[in-house]
């Protein structure tokens, strides 16, 4: 730093990305960088707290590797099961743990650091044998040693996470986002990822702003500055100006009184112009979403997301821990219907153990996941079995692709009531079960589930995804992932009517329920029933309050003639402004014209 | 002490599931327990020791033990190497 520092003022920067999640947030910058996740020669003070991390992350390694054994030995063969044993005992070496214990204590260095250079000596002596068994060997010890420096590294990093500021980073997993928003993070502002990642997904359900796929932020802000966090426009203003910041402060200002007037609408039911009534659900992440979920006034929970407890607790729930968890949420809401969605891993999303696919989106994904560790399967549905005895619960199947995949679930849900019954211990003897719609093959299979089952839940992300080849992560190819392509109009219009002839209840739980350009599309194709994010539900229902059935059937015909996606988005447009009206259009017009 | 030669004599060598079970039987004593080869000295009860070694097929470790139940581990740890780690 030099003294002249103190007379540079910041010049004020702004950057364009995608708006993905709404709000306006002013605060400091933090900024992760995932390099801190190494293992750097650092002199350290605290030797006792040193050691504990340091116990602290072979534990944790452990516990994660354990995971690795118990879930899925038949899947990685037994050799590699072998490894991974070897790999536990390492973990319990009593010299190594001590060496390393010891020399912590006497070099007063990081814990990281230690383990590195205490458990290269192994790899070194083994490196010089030309034996590949051998170098295999080595690779081995060096998979667990950056086991336990990650996991050092992590719980160290985790510790000195500043409160309320604004994250800035290249791009955030969910547990990051997760973690974070613990801290009383403001905000979320990432170079990579777009409107339906899950850092703006989780962003939304936590009601603060995002602005993601800017490219350079990590790059242009500095830790600490002052940054503004524009969620409707896409924008994030660095060092601003005095003016600036006052013309912010006032949008805060009409960002308020419009959730004021959400407040209001609150109390009104969702019903349309010409006197339909729309069921309006939310999407529940985390339980920290149930308030605003009430407060909105949601008619219930549309679609649990029960994966989340591997990223919050980081090892297979028991049943006991997922009983508590559900029943907790069935009580908060007070008898209104509570859809549970068993665990959704793969993919994008976590897995609870490490495997490597090269095609995660084609791969070991939800159903087909719980089908193969089905003790684990077990253990959620008992859960979910008996938290039915408190509320309106149905049970809600992922990812399904086949109808062997529906019978084979059913008959482990028909074991666990068995087992139930024979415990005594109640449940509703009604439990609906549903499948979640995300694949094309299954919308071609409805008519053949539909004695198996009592309702549907489309998931439109997924389902455009696979119905149009585009990875939605994708940047190169993300225009392509169209919400309104033709195809994706037809294919939700073939569901809504497949669904109503065979009696079956369908709900939208998709991004695309909580997108208001798409609500009069979806009303006008059939849509009774929607499940959003908790902060979408105002936006949504005031479209529906505004529109009426009607209506949305002619546009719906406007649409069928269109071939591309923009007219299909112009004429969508064009229906907000000339019938409801465009929320965040209003916000910025009043604005600009003071 | 107890100080004994022994020869790896199955096809695989002193690979993971024999180290690992090597360690387990070497822990179930209180006598120490190293292993010598090559000019290397590893203690017997710590695997990422034992997983150092690079002990193929006709190799020869020097297994060397101390303490009040010496002889009850040399009979135990002896009697493994000479079964081919139970992989004849």
């Amino acid at each position: 730093m030099n003294s002249n520092s103190d007379f540079n003022i910041k010049k004020e920067v702004i950057l364009e990305g995608v708006a993905a999640a709404h709000g306006i947030k002013i605060g400091k910058a933090y900024i992760f960088d995932k390099k801190v996740f190494k293992a750097i020669k650092l002199e350290i003070t605290d030797i006792d707290e040193a050691i504990e991390q340091f116990r602290f992350s072979l534990d944790k390694s452990k516990s994660e590797l354990q995971k690795i054994l118990d879930l899925a030995v038949d899947k990685i063969g037994k050799d590699r099961a072998l490894i991974f044993e070897a790999q536990i005992m390492i973990l319990d070496d009593p010299f190594l743990i001590t060496s390393i214990e010891n020399r912590i204590r006497e070099e007063k260095l990081a814990p990281a650091y230690i383990v590195e250079d205490e458990m290269n000596k192994y790899t070194k002596l083994i490196s010089s044998s030309t034996d590949t068994y051998m170098q295999e060997r080595a690779h081995d010890i060096e998979d667990i040693k950056n086991r336990i420096i990650r996991n050092l590294s992590k719980e160290k990093w985790k510790s000195k996470i500043p409160y309320s500021r604004i994250i800035v980073a290249e791009s955030l997993t969910p547990s990051d986002t997760i973690l974070f928003s613990k801290r009383d993070a403001q905000g979320f502002v990432t170079d990579f990822g777009g409107l339906t990642s899950h850092t703006a997904i989780l962003a939304r359900s936590l009601n603060l702003p995002a602005v993601v796929g800017l490219h350079d932020a990590t790059i242009e802000i500095q830790e600490e500055d002052l940054i503004i966090v524009d969620g409707y426009y896409g924008r994030v203003i660095v060092n601003p100006s005095e003016n600036t910041l006052m013309k912010y402060e006032r949008k805060i200002k009409i960002v308020t009184s419009i959730e004021d007037e959400f407040h209001d609408l609150a109390q009104k039911p969702a019903i349309t112009k010409d006197g339909h009534s729309i069921e309006l659900l939310g999407n529940l992440d985390v339980e920290q979403e149930i308030p605003m979920m009430k407060e909105h006034n949601a008619d219930g929970i549309g679609l649990v997301r029960t994966e989340q407890v591997f990223v919050d607790n980081e090892i297979l729930p028991t049943e006991e821990m997922q009983f508590e968890r559900y029943l907790n949420i069935i009580q908060q809401m007070q008898g209104k219907e509570v859809v549970i969605r068993v665990f959704d891993v793969g993919g994008d999303k976590v897995l609870p153990i490490e495997i490597k696919e090269m095609n995660p989106f084609l791969g070991w994904r939800g159903i087909r996941f719980l089908l193969g560790n089905k003790p684990y399967f077990k253990d959620q549905l008992r859960a979910i079995i008996r938290a039915s005895a408190f509320g309106k619960v149905k049970l809600l199947l992922p990812m399904v692709t086949t109808v062997t995949e529906v019978k084979e679930t059913i008959t482990l849900i028909d074991n666990c009531k068995n087992q139930l019954r024979s415990e005594n211990i109640s449940f509703d003897e009604n439990l609906e079960v549903g499948v979640m719609i995300e694949v094309p093959a299954m919308v071609v299979l409805i008519q053949r589930i539909a004695h198996l089952i009592s309702f549907l839940s489309i998931g439109t992300n997924d389902l455009i995804q696979y119905l149009l080849a585009v990875d939605r992560t994708n940047e190169i190819v993300s225009e392509l992932y169209q919400e309104f392509h033709p195809s994706v109009i037809d294919t939700l219009g073939n569901i809504f009517k497949t669904a109503a002839e065979n009696n079956l209840k369908v709900t939208l739980c998709g991004e695309m329920a909580g997108d208001t350009l798409a609500t009069p599309l979806l009303l006008g194709l059939g849509l009774r029933s929607f499940s959003v994010s908790p902060s979408s539900i105002p936006y949504i229902k005031k479209i529906i309050n505004n529109v009426s059935i009607q209506d949305c059937q002619i546009l719906v015909d406007q649409i069928k003639k269109l071939d591309t996606h923009d007219e299909i988005m112009a004429i969508l447009n064009n229906f907000l402004k000339t019938n409801a009206l465009s929320i965040e259009d209003k916000i910025f017009e009043e604005v600009n014209d003071k | 002490m107890i100080e004994r030669e022994v020869k790896i004599v199955n096809d695989a060598g002193l690979h993971t599931r024999p180290a690992a079970t090597l360690v387990k039987l070497a822990s179930k004593y209180k006598c120490e327990f190293y292993m010598y080869t090559d000019g290397m000295k590893i203690n017997g009860k710590s695997i990422i020791g034992v997983m150092t070694l690079a002990a193929e097929k006709g190799s020869t470790i020097i297994l060397e033990f101390e303490g009040n139940d010496e002889n009850d581990a040399a009979e135990e740890i002896i009697g493994y190497f000479e079964r081919g780690f139970d992989e004849l």
